[in-house]
């Protein structure tokens, strides 16, 4: 199967994806605790703005404005109704913007995740799960979207659950997920588990790989991680500028152009094929990674302790892969 | 494993079933406790030294083990059920016997954020410390925290945001309490994914909590050293 974005991959070596969407909404004046995604309908000027600033910085591929527009979001601002009207006219505003452009660019309909906890220990089952994400999936294929985009899933259930309803909407999807928790995701899963998750899917995405969790260097260690545990598909690399400050009242993230840059060319050279930022990503840093892709010439392969010189250090000792961690000694096995 | 002796809850020792009580709620296994709190109850143990020594002493390992990266939310959840199974029997009888109690803790989202796995957790394990817990939920406004501390006349407030954007308010919350004169009255304590030591001295929190394991352990502290003060003034 053939869709534009493998056929681009095909023809690049490395693609530069999109920076924060909250953070550029927020600073057109989107106030804490809306939700974004009524911008499509109610502000389309707004969201143009925002996917223009991500083509014109060079990205070619962007994501829509449509991470929180899932039934299950949307309900607590009552707006679970127009699940598929938001991430239809999320997607057409994106295409309009993205045909506009004058080169190849990429349409990513954004999923986020559901924010429910999967049974057993929690009460969202697969079902329903794979009937959230396809109803969002559907409204984005309407409105013209390329591929799908999962992003910051936690769980391997919930992974599993939006690659169903991809594959039920038959689309191309790629899926990162969010490891912020000692080097795993919340839920506990590691970066080698990850490219073997993906590998058992019946309907695996076209790239894989991290978004957001806690610093660049955390990021790119996972992106180490994924090489080494022999991932042959496209890796995506969406990690933070920086980590969030608090400033005279407000919120700004400490990752420079600079950094972000240098970042970028590390992650390439880890092994990433996509690379973008996450929070705190603004179109000055996005310039900056795309103009350091194109001038530096590609390295070997960096060292942990190379990343941890120029990005910073590591929020926990390892990243939970490999050997197995610290266990606990455990008495008599259970009844079972 | 089925070819393994399987283990009698009841043929135990005392000292024997609190320490399988203790695997049982790492393993998160719910009946197991709820059977192993009977089996105390019917030797005579008081409530809330089953609750102490069985439950709480058991949390504390999975909290220990959470915050240093063996175990991960699913498994904390499985086990903070089997805390709450357990409790579930415990309650009443803790209130008939006058038992003492360890605190009392509000906790909320704060205004404009809508994310609650976190504190979810954070509640849980503060329960499964022992801790009286009164979750205010989502997308709090500042009367919403001082009307429930008031009602509840709780020793600590714990604020929780997801966004960078939403986390200011917390420092909203707090200013409100210093103009009331309440500030003092409590313990604060914030957490949430974007927040930092440096964010939690800066608004006038108590403490930052990088995660559920270190609320709770900084809560004890907190409300040890608010009993000792007590006890010296």
């Amino acid at each position: 199967m053939t869709d534009p974005l493998s056929r681009l991959l095909e023809t690049r070596d490395w693609l530069l994806a999109d920076g924060a969407t909250g953070t550029n909404l927020f600073n057109m004046g989107l106030t804490a605790g809306d939700a974004p995604e009524l911008w499509n309908t109610d502000k389309p000027d707004n969201i143009r703005k925002l996917y223009r600033s991500a083509v014109e910085a060079g990205s070619d591929i962007f994501l829509t404005n449509t991470f929180g527009a899932n039934a299950s979001r949307l309900k607590l601002h009552d707006a679970q109704a127009r699940t598929r009207e938001l991430n239809r006219v999320g997607a057409e505003l994106a295409r309009e913007v993205a045909d506009a452009a004058g080169r190849d660019v990429i349409v990513a309909g954004s999923i986020g995740p559901t924010g429910e906890i999967m049974a057993p220990m929690g009460t969202l089952t697969h079902e329903i799960a794979v009937e959230i994400f396809h109803e969002q999936a559907e409204g984005l294929k309407e409105g013209g979207v390329d591929v799908l985009w999962v992003e910051t899933i936690s769980a391997a259930e919930e992974y599993a659950a939006a690659a169903e309803a991809c594959a039920r909407a038959g689309m191309p999807w790629c899926g990162t997920m969010s490891f912020d928790t000692a080097g795993r995701t919340m839920m506990g899963v590691t970066a080698a588990q990850m490219v073997s998750l993906v590998d058992r899917l019946s309907h695996p995405p076209v790239a894989f790989g991290a978004n957001c969790g806690v610093g660049a260097s955390d990021l790119l260690r996972t992106v180490l991680g994924f090489v080494t545990a022999g991932a042959e598909r496209p890796i995506i690399a969406k990690g933070n500028a920086g980590i969030p400050k608090y400033h005279d009242g407000h919120i700004h993230y400490d990752g420079t152009p600079e950094l972000m840059a240098e970042y970028a060319v590390l992650a390439r050279d880890a092994g990433a094929r996509i690379i973008g930022g996450c929070c705190g990503t603004t179109p000055d840093h996005l310039a900056a990674m795309r103009k350091a892709l194109e001038e530096r010439p590609r390295g070997e392969r960096p060292t942990l302790e190379l990343i941890a010189e120029k990005m910073g250090g590591y929020s926990s000792a390892s990243d939970g892969s490999g050997e197995a961690g610290p266990a606990r000694e455990r008495r008599g096995r259970r009844r079972g | 494993m089925a070819d393994e002796e399987e283990i009698i809850l009841s043929e135990l020792s005392d000292e024997e079933l609190i320490l399988q009580m203790h695997d049982d709620l790492y393993d998160g296994l719910k009946e197991e406790i709820e059977e192993g709190v009977n089996i105390l109850l019917e030797r005579g143990w008081e409530p809330y030294r089953i609750l102490t020594e069985a439950l709480v002493a058991g949390m504390k390992i999975v909290g220990d083990d959470f915050r240093d990266g063996i175990l991960f939310v699913p498994e904390v959840l499985m086990s903070a059920n089997a805390m709450k199974a357990g409790m579930a029997i415990l309650k009443p009888l803790l209130a008939e016997t006058g038992a003492p109690k360890v605190g009392k803790m509000v906790i909320g989202t704060v205004k404009g954020d809508i994310h609650d796995i976190g504190k979810n957790l954070v509640a849980m394990m503060m329960e499964g410390a022992g801790f009286e817990v009164v979750d205010i939920g989502i997308n709090n406004p500042v009367e919403n925290y001082i009307e429930a501390l008031e009602r509840e006349k709780a020793d600590i407030l714990g604020m929780s945001a997801l966004l960078t954007t939403t986390m200011p308010y917390m420092k909203v919350v707090i200013d409100t309490l210093k103009e009331k004169g309440m500030r003092d009255d409590y313990i604060i304590l914030v957490g949430g994914a974007p927040l930092n030591e440096e964010f939690g001295r800066a608004i006038g929190a108590d403490a930052y909590c990088r995660d559920a394991a270190v609320a709770v352990q900084t809560a004890k502290d907190f409300i040890a050293r608010k009993h000792n003060k007590m006890q010296a003034g």
